[in-house]
């Protein structure tokens, strides 16, 4: 870990199975021109040719492909899975890239040039430096009420999306509110209707105008797509039934947080648990800064978190 | 039309990985935030009229998936189109209509813009990414807002594409069609989606 960037010289001495960042350079070039497309239609969903990865669908290869084809010597790899750098998902995409391309990796978010994330976005506010990367499995936000691909595209093509209207009403109708909760559907820059990947609907609003691009690849449905900084992205609701985002009764037992997403942590095996932050590195950073919540002395193993 | 000389076979990246990377990174960035001057030092150079900065913006995106247009002043340059041939294994077409990617150094007599590939309404993306030499970019004229740009940013090429302003307003009325601009001038790129608004009165 914190190796210093490689040269060519180097890569080319210490990795000789491999390209630099894995893929080969023609891939690369595939990968980048999609991606520029995705940038220049925000929200529209580019096929490319995705390739298979040394690790399982499920893991991210999507998202693993789009790093690769923008990662370089300079970089600062952060990857998180569940808002956590430690999971083993995390850990192994980390740590195949330091391998692959030699980059330095972190687990503080203000350190990250580029953030691979599954399930995320972290809490403190990104700057215009900064990449952040999604790991998408189902990328096709109509998929659930049509199958069918030339459907969803002439739906994309003509606007065409009373359909999700629909079904989002429906959830009112049932439940007297929207339920959905994750993967909560937006429209990207008054256009295109975008599944923002698995993240919670609390993280939709950091996506709005965010300084960062945001890149998002999902691997099994071969698709790329972007938003730009500074874009609109509204998530999907009505006048009556305005979005709104989780909130939470208590701060984080931890740092005593307020207004981040909290995941909730079996203490023992009697029932007891406990809310702390999904964030780990927020979480980390507010503790070193003084930051106690109500049950900051005890000891607790962040392996625990179901 | 003269013979191909042995310039075809120079001006290649040093470092093809890494400068393809950094090339990469720079018209990423160019096309995230329009209108903005992102600096890109050229790492590749190719046989005049083609810029050392437009070679490695072709070398960094174009491939033998990749149809290439040339304009009149670089396909009269048999150096050049052999450049392209050994350096990019690109195939050439004939029609603005049938590339991926158009290269253009003499913007003033360059086809209008709805003469690319504009995409389709289910595969927008299927359309001319325009490589066009700029001698200078400023920072006052048109007034452009939409994704990438925080508010408003203003920026002008030399020499100008006739009509830019018409043709680009026609360009972003077939949004999600439409084509993508890079502006390459000695050392900065500025990039141009078609998602950008060309602000008016
Ligand atoms: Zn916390």
């Amino acid at each position: 870990m914190n190796a210093l960037p490689p040269t060519a010289a180097t890569v080319a001495h210490d990795t000789p199975a491999y390209n630099f960042a894995y893929l080969d350079e023609q891939t690369k070039r595939m990968i980048r021109r999609a991606i520029l497309k995705g940038i220049a239609i925000p929200g529209y969903q580019v096929p490319f040719a995705s390739r298979e990865m040394p690790m399982p669908y499920g893991w991210g290869t999507g998202g693993v492909q789009v790093t690769a084809a923008v990662l370089g010597p300079d970089d600062v790899l952060k990857v998180i899975d569940q808002g956590a750098d430690d999971t083993t998902n995390a850990v192994a995409i980390r740590g195949f890239f330091r391998k692959t391309a030699g980059v330095r990796t972190t687990t503080h978010t203000a350190e990250a040039t580029v953030i691979q994330t599954r399930h995320r976005i972290p809490e403190a506010p990104l700057a215009e430096h900064q990449i952040l990367v999604y790991q998408v499995p189902i990328p096709e936000p109509l998929r659930f009420l049509e199958p069918r691909e030339t459907e969803t595209r002439t739906m994309h093509a003509l606007e065409e999306y009373g359909l999700m209207h629909v079904k989002l009403y429906e959830d009112i109708a049932r439940h007297g509110h929207i339920a959905t909760t994750y993967a909560y559907p937006v429209k990207v820059d008054g256009r295109y209707i975008m599944d923002p990947s698995p993240t919670p609907k609390f993280d939709n609003p950091k996506m709005h105008r965010s300084k960062a691009l945001q890149l998002f690849g999902a691997g099994r449905e071969k698709r790329i797509y972007a938003i730009p900084p500074h874009t609109d992205v509204v998530s999907l609701d009505f006048e009556d039934h305005p979005f709104k985002v989780q909130t939470f009764a208590q701060p984080c037992a931890l740092c005593a947080a307020e207004g981040v997403y909290l995941d909730e942590v079996l203490l023992d095996d009697k029932g007891g648990r406990m809310f702390v932050c999904s964030d780990t590195d927020n979480c980390e950073e507010r503790r070193a800064a003084g930051h106690r919540g109500a049950l900051a002395g005890d000891d607790i193993s962040r392996k625990d978190r179901s | 039309m003269t013979a191909v000389t042995s310039a075809a076979f120079d001006g290649g990246f040093r470092q093809p990985v890494f400068d393809a990377q950094t090339t990469f990174r720079a018209i990423m960035d160019a096309l995230a935030r329009p209108g903005r001057r992102v600096i890109c030092r050229p790492l590749a150079t190719a046989p005049a009229p083609m810029s050392p900065l437009m070679a490695a913006v072709a070398l960094t995106l174009v491939d033998p998936e990749t149809p290439v247009w040339l304009d009149g002043a670089l396909a009269a340059s048999a150096d050049v189109r052999g450049w392209f041939a050994f350096q990019t294994g690109a195939p050439m077409v004939d029609q603005p209509a049938d590339a991926a990617f158009a290269f253009v150094v003499d913007p003033a007599r360059m086809p209008p813009l709805s003469a690319f590939a504009q995409g389709t309404p289910e595969y927008p993306d299927r359309s001319t990414t325009l490589v066009v030499s700029a001698e200078s970019v400023e920072d006052t004229g048109a007034v452009f807002t939409g994704p990438g740009i925080e508010t408003s940013v203003l920026f002008d090429t030399r020499p100008a594409i006739p009509a830019f302003a018409e043709q680009w307003q026609a360009n972003r009325a077939l949004f999600p069609r439409g084509v993508d601009l890079l502006f390459v001038a000695a050392d900065a790129i500025v990039g141009l989606p078609r998602s950008s608004r060309l602000r008016t009165g």
